[in-house]
């Protein structure tokens, strides 16, 4: 028995909802961190570490039903998962599969961690703004005071 | 007014050109080496005339400054005044609706209804961009926190031009404070639109360049090298740029204590450099510069004050569509 068989029968296929391929080994449980999805809300959720991937060696796999992300869910798993595919399933049929992708800019998304930075700046209307440097080395500059985030920052610098 | 500004710049021998006009000045990236050329080239024309102009009747200038300073508002008041227009202010937050808990937004949009062009200083990052988003007229960064302070740059480069005739081919030496210091980066992101011969920047470990300004400085291919003590490229320099430690911007006053005094430019040191050596400083000074070296042949920081005003009502003309 092949180990896609052994993954199919472990996780059957969902009714409706989402199912996000190809994360990086190792990243799934941030992304569900930054959807907000703790497991208590009800629905059924697989979550699945470490499985052979041809394309990436190992990747980690995310079965949410009756969850459709929005595009700003999708924008936040490019930060964290950049080689993420997402399919949207329904009646068991994948409707839609898109690969998501990191934006040139990314607005509203991940917050400025300099604290004397506009964008941080209380009471005022104002969006953080960041420019893509790298989409393959996660890079990004803020487009008001020039900071540099990297890979390493975006989890904690999610706006929630 | 479109109209009879151009019949007085025709009259003075002046050209209208667009690429300036309602232009927000918030980086000295955003320019390029033929705009400042251009720059310099009307600054030329404004050293020689004296007395008021009315380029700029009928116009009113805001001045917002949310941080002290003395040259750079005092000199675009005067170069508001003497181009014809009426100037507005709001010097610091106390005397402002921004005491009340108005945000920097709607003050904008109020500065926006009453005046023509907005010049800013906050110490926010990002501030003069944030303010250029909103306002429909131009909008001058006078400094945005440790950021950009363009126009600083356009008159520290304009001020080589004066003493060495060009830009190019020269070695400087930037020293001081360049984690803080917005006017040294200026300076520096200014130069990456010339090709200097060398850069060298010396800095307290504390003060040492930033990681993003390096980055951007990268990208750009400038021939920056950093060095810890100034004596050792003294001899090669023919511009010295001098900051003060931006006591203001530390957020812990022991990190000021660390490198307060760690640097001083002496008669005897600019003496192993070339005869030829200047030094230029954006000022205010404290005790960095001994004021020995005030009244020597090095000291080019009062000319660079001076050309404050040529240069700012160069930009000020330029900004209102008028150029010379």
């Amino acid at each position: 028995m092949s180990s896609e068989n052994i993954h199919t029968l472990v996780v059957p296929k969902i009714l409706n909802g989402t199912v996000i391929d190809h994360i990086p080994a190792g990243r799934a449980l941030d992304i569900l961190k930054v959807l907000n999805i703790t497991g208590g809300e009800g629905w059924r959720i697989a979550v699945l570490l470490n499985v052979e991937s041809k394309k990436l060696g190992r990747k980690d796999i995310i079965k949410i039903e009756r969850r459709k992300l929005t595009s700003a869910e999708v924008n936040v798993i490019a930060l964290i998962a950049p080689t993420a595919t997402i399919n949207i399933i329904e009646n068991f049929v994948v409707v839609e599969k898109f690969k998501v992708n990191v934006p040139e800019i990314i607005e509203g998304v991940i917050r400025c961690p300099n604290p004397t930075c506009i964008s941080n700046k209380e009471r005022e209307p104002v969006k953080s703004r960041f420019r893509t440097l790298s989409k393959d080395q996660l890079v990004f500059r803020c487009e008001y005071c020039s900071t540099i985030v990297t890979r390493d920052d975006i989890l904690k610098l999610i706006i929630r | 007014m479109f109209y009879s500004l151009q019949i007085v710049a025709l009259d003075l021998g002046i050209k209208m050109v667009t690429s300036f006009k309602n232009r927000d000045v918030v980086s000295i990236l955003d320019f390029t080496r033929k705009e400042l050329e251009t720059l310099f080239e009307y600054a030329d024309k404004f050293r020689k005339v004296e007395g008021k102009l009315n380029l700029l009747n009928g116009k009113v200038v805001s001045l917002a400054f949310f941080e002290p300073s003395t040259r750079t508002r005092l000199s675009f008041e005067v170069v508001a005044k003497r181009l014809g227009a009426d100037v507005v202010s709001i010097i610091g937050e106390e005397a402002s609706s921004i005491a009340k808990g108005e945000n920097l937004a709607d003050t904008i949009r109020m500065l926006d209804a009453y005046s023509n062009i907005i010049i800013l200083r906050h110490r926010y990052e990002g501030a003069a961009k944030y303010a250029a988003e909103i306002a429909e007229n131009p909008v001058i960064n006078a400094g945005d926190g440790i950021q950009h302070h363009p126009t600083q740059a356009m008159i520290d480069l304009y001020t080589v031009k004066i003493l060495f005739g060009s830009i190019d081919g020269l070695v400087y030496v930037v020293l001081g404070d360049l984690r803080y210091g917005r006017a040294a980066m200026s300076f520096i992101y200014g130069l990456s639109l010339y090709k200097p011969k060398k850069l060298y920047v010396v800095a307290p470990q504390l003060l040492r360049i930033r990681n993003e300004v390096l980055q951007i400085l990268k990208e750009r291919g400038l021939p920056i090298e950093e060095k810890n003590d100034v004596r050792e490229i003294i001899s090669e320099a023919d511009v010295l740029y001098v900051t003060r430690i931006q006591r203001e911007r530390f957020p812990d006053p022991m990190e000021y204590e660390k490198v307060r005094g760690s640097y001083i430019v002496t008669l005897d040191l600019l003496e192993k450099g070339k005869s030829t050596l200047k030094v230029l400083h954006p000022l205010p000074k404290v005790d960095e510069i001994d004021h020995k070296v005030d009244t020597s042949r090095y000291a080019a920081y009062y000319l660079q004050a001076r050309l404050g005003v040529p240069v700012r009502m160069s930009l000020l003309s330029l900004v209102s569509g008028v150029e010379i």
